[in-house]
């Protein structure tokens, strides 16, 4: 009874994904893991396991020795009072305090299914998320957020690819993503990064250790009028290892560790972030591929630019495009007079990014230091273009100083 | 060291342990007698007199078991908790194979609200004497505790607030409260209104206070000390057992009930659980009032497992009164996971010419 019992929590729990094989129960030996995260979840699987095992006591010792570690997580206090029940009854599911507040209870049962899940589905090794095309130079890594698996995948820059570091578990909106209004209580989907760094002698205990600032709303976000400010990546409280996956009135939230193990990698104004519902992955391939057209794009408008000729120039921005408060029109016509002055025109870019816009939309933010020569006008700027797939065309929407 | 430790006793008898400590093995008549004289003043709440006699008992024998765990049930009952807990305590440091002074020991921590102590004493009467019910039963409750206050954190509650509290029902009812509403005390069924199950030296019915639990089917996941789980209802003494033999006159009757008894435990070894269930009275009294659907079910998951079980009866003494019988007898159950003997009560009632189990409780 109580062996079936504890199974059926089991099985609740890993029946939600597809079922990928338990890391440790296959039997072969895996090759030890790249991944640096804490950890934790791994203690959860082998708790898991041992459950599964019918070996409740080992799995007691699992628990009490992470709770060893970390006192206030709450999940571990649950599956402790789960274990420490299922000896003087049969249990029937992850939880088994009656009565009690049934939001926390679920809140807690979606941190372990959020957990457990992301154990068994790291990312694979020839796939990388659809967002990071191309990180500059200078940039020594990316965060990439899916807020549906509530993960953090952190990316070194490796020569221009991505290569997977650690993920970490984090919370975000309590009413979920795609924010467009103050107090919506939803963390924002969208291309971002790291605008500064705050201390924790300068926050509240709530934002534990530390607090890392994203750039949002972007011009994009102002374009679509979404509103909000104050989006952060930020600690936990010191009451708690850990909130639950929808807890936040926006912001990305990580245990202390993670942040701090994190907070390593981050270059205030320059590490991206970019927030999902749902990562997309592409095999190299056609990362590789996707890459490859964007940039193809990217050179034609350069040198398109420096042809002199408007109208080739032109053809590579959208009907739609926008700069401000001037439309496609407008910047074309300001674009013909000022190209009737042009004896030559020398365009380089350099220490360029590309990331794709999570969500329906074919976007992608592409920012680059231009370096733009002419007979009669010299200029550099750090630019920002958000590119748009039109009719199969990548087609310039926006542009603008970044 | 005299002849009566129970030191000397082979553990097999442990089971029988308190009897055994209250009256019985070779002891010099004038011990039994003032050993006797001592627990009619507890049983008549004279307490202060009762340990006046104790302590003078324990002066001439200082080494006496019996005399000093007398003196910890004295002093709990004066609620004199640290006095108590350092007679068990040193009781268990001397006595090491006993479990009742473990068991004591755990109920007084529980009341402290120190349930990790508790837990461990507990778990020493279990390891000393894995058949010994009251500490299973206890350590169930100490269990529920501790895992009422790992909820408590997990979810939050200050478990201090009362309202917070009265949220989790799991807690009211440990060992320190009395009334546990249609609650189980297995060991009960000797002293149903005693709020502690304190392993007492009470003679008076040591076998139901003593004897394992009716062997669960086995409750295989817990690899530790898997908790009997038996229904046993924690009744008032049914009012049948009185009249005694006077109803023995229909031997037919008699036989008929031992039949339906027998045929109870044989539909149990085959898993017949539709036939097993059918010999349970429509007014059967589930353990704890649970519902009687929730209460098939479960007995239905714990029969129907895989493994053979074997359940059979002995020594059935049965006493009649009218359309009431009271079966009393020895429980021999065996499966891959457990063997026990444990004593048994059923009381049966005549439904339309057929004997139906009304109560069925440990002892």
């Amino acid at each position: 009874m109580r062996r079936f019992a504890f199974g059926g929590l089991l099985l609740t729990i890993v029946a939600v994904g597809p079922a990928l094989p338990v890391p440790g129960r296959s039997g072969a030996a895996a090759p030890p893991p790249i991944y640096t995260d804490s950890g934790i979840e791994a203690q959860l699987v082998r708790i898991y396991a041992a459950i599964e095992k019918n070996r409740l006591d080992q799995a007691m010792n699992l628990t009490e020795s992470l709770l060893h570690q970390h006192p206030n997580f709450r999940l571990a206090h649950l599956i402790r009072g789960d274990l420490l029940l299922a000896r003087s009854r049969p249990i029937s599911n992850l939880g088994n305090a009656t009565n009690a507040p049934a939001e926390r209870l679920a809140d807690l049962r979606e941190e372990a299914v959020a957990r457990l899940q992301a154990n068994r589905k790291k990312p694979a090794d020839n796939t990388v998320p659809r967002y990071l095309l191309q990180m500059q130079p200078d940039q020594k890594y990316a965060v990439v957020v899916d807020t549906q698996k509530a993960r953090l995948y952190l990316y070194q820059n490796e020569n221009g690819r991505p290569r997977f570091v650690a993920d970490y578990y984090i919370s975000h909106g309590k009413l979920g993503s795609e924010k467009a209004r103050e107090g919506d209580k939803k963390t924002p989907v969208g291309v971002y990064h790291v605008t500064t760094s705050l201390p924790r002698q300068k926050l509240t205990d709530f934002y534990g250790s530390g607090a890392f600032p994203i750039n949002y709303p972007n011009e994009w976000d102002k374009r679509q009028g979404r509103k909000g400010h104050g989006i952060w990546l930020h600690g936990t409280p010191s009451d708690t290892f850990s909130r639950p996956p929808k807890a936040s009135d926006g912001c990305v939230v990580l245990s202390n560790q993670d942040l701090d193990a994190l907070a390593k990698n981050l270059q205030p104004g320059l590490t991206p972030v970019i927030i999902s519902n749902d990562i997309e992955w592409l095999s190299l391939d056609d990362w590789q591929a996707e890459r490859n057209a964007l940039n193809k794009n990217l050179d034609a408008w350069r040198t398109d630019w420096e042809s002199g000729d408007t109208d080739r120039f032109l053809r590579h921005y959208s009907k739609k495009f926008q700069s401000g408060k001037q439309g496609f029109d407008a910047f074309a016509q300001q674009k013909r007079q000022v190209n009737a002055g042009k004896e030559w025109i020398k365009v380089k870019t350099d220490n360029l990014s590309m990331f794709r816009n999570p969500g329906k939309d074919e976007l992608v933010v592409v920012t680059f230091e231009q370096d733009y020569r002419s007979n009669n006008l010299s200029n550099q700027m750090k630019k920002r273009q958000y590119w748009i797939r039109e009719d199969g065309t990548w087609k310039i929407v926006y542009e603008g100083a970044a | 060291m005299p002849s009566s430790l129970p030191t000397h006793r082979p553990t097999a008898r442990l089971p029988a342990l308190l009897v055994a400590l209250a009256l019985c093995f070779a002891a010099p008549l004038a011990r039994a007698d003032n050993l006797a004289d001592i627990q009619k003043l507890i049983k008549s709440g004279q307490y202060p007199q009762a340990l006046e006699k104790t302590d003078a008992y324990i002066a001439g024998k200082p080494k006496d078991a019996q005399g000093r765990f007398l003196k910890g049930l004295i002093l709990t009952e004066m609620n004199r908790p640290a006095d108590a807990i350092a007679v068990f305590t040193r009781l268990t440091e001397d006595y090491p194979e006993l479990p009742e002074p473990y068991n004591n020991l755990a109920v007084l921590y529980a009341q402290q609200k120190q349930y990790d102590k508790a837990r461990t004493a507990l778990e020493m009467a279990i390891r000393t004497h894995p058949a010994y019910a009251i500490a299973y039963e206890n350590l169930g409750d100490v269990y529920a505790k501790l895992a009422s206050q790992a909820y408590d954190k997990a979810l939050q509650l200050d478990s201090s607030n009362s309202a917070a509290q009265g949220k989790l029902s799991l807690i009211r009812d440990l060992i320190s409260t009395g009334t546990r509403p249609g609650s189980k005390p297995v060991v009960a069924a000797a002293k149903p209104s005693e709020p502690v199950k304190v392993a007492a030296a009470e003679p008076p019915k040591p076998a139901a206070t003593v004897v394992p639990i009716a062997p669960p089917p086995p409750a295989p996941v817990v690899s530790g000390p898997a908790k009997p789980v038996e229904p046993t209802k924690a009744t008032e003494k049914p009012a049948t057992t009185a009249p005694g033999k006077q109803a023995s006159d229909t031997a037919s009757t008699e036989s008929e009930i031992v039949s339906a008894v027998q045929g109870w435990a044989a539909a149990w070894s085959k898993k017949d659980v539709k036939t097993y269930l059918g010999h349970y009275a429509p007014d059967f009294q589930t353990p704890n009032g649970m519902p009687r659907k929730a209460w098939e079910t479960e007995r239905q998951q714990r029969i129907d497992k895989p493994g053979k079980i074997q359940v059979s009866v002995a020594d059935v003494k049965v006493s009649l009164n009218g359309d009431k019988a009271t079966v009393k007898f020895r429980q021999d159950y065996k499966s891959a996971t457990l063997n026990s003997s444990a004593g048994k009560t059923l009381v049966l009632i005549r439904v339309g010419g057929k004997w139906l189990i009304q109560q069925e409780r440990v002892g």
